[in-house]
C-alpha cells in the first residue's frame, strides 16, 4: 500500500517475503530450502506463492531432519551455490546445532581458509505465541557465542526486509533471526526499502537521558517505552543492536558517552545473555562514563509457561522498561 | 609543622560545621586554647587546640562543613619558629608541604557512594564529593549533583536547619543502634548500703559552704574511678581490639531538659578530690544543658556513668556508648529491708548495675569491678 510520502504499510510478515522474494530475484545462486516451505507456503505463510513463481528448483521442500537440510544448505554453499535455509522455529535448530558450530562456523578455520561456507539460516524465534515452554525459545545468545558465524535479529520491518539480500553476499555463514510474534504487525518503511547493511548497530531514537539498548521483538516496546517516558520528562535513547555477533561496539560507546546512563533489554533468559555481554563491554571500556550501574532486564529465567497472563510476566514488557528506566532515573 | 583537623566529639559525629574562629594567624596558642567554635548535632562546641605553636594558617572558612578529620589549620610549633629564623630557605620549604595539602583535600575518600562519572567529574573541577549530597538512586552522587554542586547552586549543601534536640535525639539514636548492633552486653547487678556514705556527706557538708556542698554523685564517680584503676580493663576502648586507656575520663550522663543525653567527661577523675569533683560538675552540668561543652569534654571518655538520681527508678541498665566498654548505672536510693549479720533493718539502698562489653571482658572482671565500687561506697572516708 503506498501512502502519500513514500511510505509503504506492509506486516512482517510480507517484509520477510519481499526480503527472501528480493534475493531470489538478484542472487541467482540462491535458493530457498526448508520444511513446508514450497507447496504448504511455509510454516508462517512467509513463502506463499514463491514456488509458484521461482519453482521447485529454487524453493525446496526438505524432510523433517533439521541436520540433514541444514548439513545439505552447508554442502551447497561449500560447492558454490548461495543457499538459504529456513528452520521453522529456533526452538528445533538444536538438532542443526552440530552442523552450524562444527561445519558451517568451523570450516573455514580446519581448511587453512581454503573453504569458506556461504549459507544463509533463517530462524523463527522467541515467545508470545502461548507456545508453552518447548516452542517458546529465545537463543539467540546460543548462537552469538559461536565465532565463526555472523548473527543479525531482524527487530524492525526494514531489517526484516532487507537483511537477507546482504547477507548472501557474505562469504561466511550468516543466522537470521525473525520474530513469529511480530509477523502481523504493521509499520511503514520506505517504498523503495531494500537491502541494509548488516555491521552496524541501529540508534532507533536519539535520546540524551538514558541508553536502552535492545534487538530483536524488544526494540518497538522500548520505542514505545520511550515515547512514553517522553511524556514525563525523560528523552531516552533506543539502539536496536541488529547484529549480535560480531557487536558493533562503537555504537553502544558513543551512547554511553552521550547519556551515562544503560539499561539493557531483551528476552532471552537473563543469566549469560547478550546484555551481558555488552555490559562487560561497557564497563571494560567506558566506565568512567556511567552515572549509574548498568541494568538488564532479560527473560525470567524459567521454561516458559503456557498461560497468557505468566507467559506476559516471564519477559520484559514495555511497562517493565517504563518502571526501571523511572527508577534508575530517579533524583530524591 | 602541627595540623589541627576537625576533631571527633563522638562515635556518631561524621561532620561539623565551622562556625567561627576565635584565632587568627599569627596568634600563639597554648594547649587547652578555645581556638574555635563548630556546629555539631550536639550544639556549638569549643574546640581546643592541645598543641603550642604559633597559627600559621587557617584553611577551612566560617560556616564550611568538613568531614572529621578535615585539615581546618596549620600551627607552627615554637622549635620551628626557631628553625626558620635560622635557616634561610623554608619558603620552599612550606611550598612544598602546601602541594601535599591540596591533593590530601580534593582526595576522594574510599567507598563513597558516587558514579563512576562522578567521580571524574569532581576529580577534574576539585571538587570534594564528600561535601555533595547523593541524590541518585540510593543516595549515590550522580553528575546532576556535582554539576548542581560545580554551578554552586547548592554547594555546598545547606542542610536543613532543624532543632538541637531534633539532631541530639538522631545523635543518641545512631550511637545506641550502633551499640545495641555491634556490643554483647552482658550485665550485672548488686546493691550497695548507702548509710555510712550518707551520713559522711552529712558530716562533710557541714563544714562546707552551701556553694561547695558535695552532691552524692561525687562519690559515685570517685568510687567508679577508683575500682577502675583496680580493674583497669573496663577504662578500655574496643576498637580493632581491646585498647587500654591510661587517663581514667569518667562521662557522666546529664539528660537535657528538650530530651536527648550529653555526656560530658570528668578528666582524670581517680586523681581529683572529692572537692574538685563536686566543681567540675558545678561547672560542667550547666555548660551541657546550655551546650558550651568544649570538644575535650566531648570525645575523650574512657567509661560512662548514668545516675538516675532521687525520686526516679531504682535499677538502670545502660546501652553502652562505643567505643567504649562499659557503663555503671545507679538508680535511686531508696529505703529497703536490709539484712546483715543474721539482723533485719531497713538501710538507704542503691543499685548499682554494670553493662560491659562481652568481647572485651568476662563476667568475672565485671563483678570484680562493681565490688571494688561497694566496697568504696561502703568505706565513704576512704575516697
Amino acid at each position: 500500500m503506498m501512502s502519500t510520502n513514500n511510505t509503504i504499510k506492509l506486516t512482517y510478515r510480507e517484509a520477510l517475503k519481499q526480503g527472501i522474494r528480493d534475493a531470489l530475484l538478484k542472487e541467482e545462486k540462491s535458493f530457498l530450502l526448508g520444511e513446508d516451505v514450497g507447496r504448504y507456503g511455509g510454516a508462517f505463510a512467509v513463502s506463499k506463492g514463491l514456488l509458484q513463481e521461482f519453482g521447485p528448483e529454487r524453493i525446496m521442500d526438505v524432510p523433517l531432519s533439521e541436520s540433514g537440510f541444514v548439513g545439505a544448505g552447508i554442502g551447497a554453499a561449500l560447492n558454490g551455490m548461495r543457499p538459504i535455509v529456513e528452520v521453522m522455529t529456533v526452538n528445533f535448530s538444536l538438532l542443526a546445532m552440530d552442523q552450524i558450530v562444527n561445519n558451517a562456523a568451523t570450516l573455514l578455520h580446519m581448511s587453512g581458509g581454503q573453504m569458506n561456507v556461504p549459507v544463509v539460516i533463517r530462524i523463527s524465534c522467541g515467545i508470545g505465541r502461548q507456545l508453552a515452554a518447548q516452542h517458546s525459545h529465545s537463543w539467540e545468545p546460543l548462537f552469538a557465542h559461536i565465532p565463526g558465524l555472523k548473527v543479525l535479529s531482524a527487530g524492525t520491518h526494514e531489517d526484516a526486509r532487507g537483511m537477507l539480500l546482504t547477507a548472501l553476499q557474505s562469504p561466511d555463514p550468516v543466522i537470521i533471526f525473525e520474530y513469529t510474534f511480530m509477523l502481523n504487525t504493521e509499520a511503514e518503511i520506505p517504498a523503495n526499502a531494500g537491502a541494509v547493511d548488516i555491521s552496524k548497530a541501529r540508534v532507533r531514537r536519539e535520546g540524551k537521558d538514558i541508553s536502552i539498548i535492545t534487538y530483536g521483538a524488544g526494540v518497538y516496546k522500548a520505542l514505545d517505552a520511550a515515547k512514553e517516558l517522553m511524556a514525563t520528562g525523560v528523552n531516552a535513547e533506543v539502539i536496536d543492536l541488529r547484529i549480535l555477533r560480531p557487536l558493533d561496539d562503537e555504537t553502544i560507546f558513543n551512547s554511553v558517552r552521550k547519556t551515562h546512563r544503560v539499561l539493557l533489554v531483551e528476552e532471552a533468559w537473563g543469566a549469560v545473555n547478550i546484555s551481558s555481554e555488552v555490559s562487560a563491554r561497557i564497563m571494560e571500556n567506558v566506565f568512567y562514563e556511567l552515572d549509574a550501574p548498568v541494568q538488564r532486564l532479560g527473560g525470567v529465567e524459567i521454561p516458559i509457561p503456557y498461560p497468557k497472563h505468566l507467559e506476559d510476566a516471564s519477559i520484559p514488557q514495555k511497562d517493565d522498561i517504563i518502571n526501571k528506566v523511572t527508577k534508575m532515573l530517579q533524583h530524591d | 609543622m602541627i595540623e589541627f583537623r576537625m576533631p571527633s566529639l563522638g562515635a556518631d559525629m561524621e561532620a561539623g560545621t565551622l562556625v567561627e574562629w576565635l584565632v587568627e594567624p599569627g596568634h600563639n596558642v597554648k594547649r587547652g586554647d578555645i581556638i574555635a567554635v563548630v556546629d555539631t548535632q550536639k550544639g556549638l562546641i569549643d574546640i581546643e587546640v592541645f598543641d603550642e605553636g604559633t597559627i600559621s594558617k587557617l584553611l577551612v572558612k566560617e560556616n564550611e562543613k568538613v568531614p572529621v578529620g578535615t585539615l581546618m589549620a596549620l600551627i607552627k610549633s615554637d622549635d620551628e619558629i626557631l628553625e626558620k629564623k635560622e635557616e634561610s630557605i623554608p619558603e620552599i620549604k612550606t611550598e612544598k608541604k602546601k602541594e601535599g595539602e591540596q591533593i590530601k583535600i580534593t582526595e576522594i575518600p574510599r567507598g563513597i557512594n558516587a558514579s563512576p562519572l562522578a567521580k571524574k567529574m569532581a576529580a577534574e573541577k576539585g571538587i570534594d564529593l564528600t561535601a555533595i549530597k547523593g541524590t541518585g538512586e540510593g543516595g549515590a552522587i550522580t553528575k546532576v549533583d556535582v554539576e548542581k554542586a560545580i554551578t554552586g547552586l547548592i554547594a555546598p549543601p545547606e542542610e536543613k536547619k532543624t532543632a538541637y534536640s531534633e539532631n541530639i535525639r538522631m545523635a543518641v539514636a545512631a550511637a545506641m543502634s550502633k551499640s545495641n548492633r555491634e556490643i554483647p552486653h552482658y550485665y550485672l547487678e548488686t546493691k550497695v548500703d548507702m548509710s555510712k556514705a550518707l551520713v559522711w556527706l552529712s558530716e562533710a557538708n557541714k563544714e562546707r559552704p552551701v556553694r561547695q556542698r558535695l552532691l552524692p554523685v561525687v562519690l559515685l564517680i570517685k568510687a567508679v574511678a577508683r575500682a577502675l584503676t583496680e580493674v583497669p580493663d573496663l577504662n578500655s576502648y574496643w576498637e580493632n581490639g581491646l585498647q587500654k586507656k591510661t587517663d581514667i575520663n569518667i562521662g557522666f550522663v546529664v539528660s537535657l531538659r528538650g530530651g536527648g543525653l550529653m555526656i560530658p567527661a570528668i578528666h582524670n577523675a581517680d586523681k581529683k578530690s572529692v572537692d574538685e569533683l563536686m566543681a567540675v560538675l558545678n561547672d560542667i552540668i550547666p555548660r551541657a544543658r546550655a551546650m558550651k561543652l568544649r570538644s575535650s569534654e566531648l570525645s575523650e571518655t574512657t567509661f560512662t556513668i548514668t545516675n538516675l538520681g532521687e525520686g526516679n527508678a531504682e535499677t538502670v541498665y545502660g546501652v553502652i556508648y562505643p567505643p567504649q566498654v562499659a557503663l555503671a548505672g545507679f538508680g535511686s536510693i531508696t529505703e529497703q529491708p536490709w539484712a546483715e549479720t543474721g539482723m533485719l533493718d531497713v538501710r538507704p539502698v542503691m543499685n548499682i548495675t554494670l553493662s560491659a562489653d562481652h568481647r572485651a571482658t568476662d563476667g568475672a572482671t565485671g563483678s570484680r569491678f562493681l565490688m571494688a565500687v561497694k566496697n568504696y561506697l561502703g568505706e565513704p572516708g576512704s575516697l
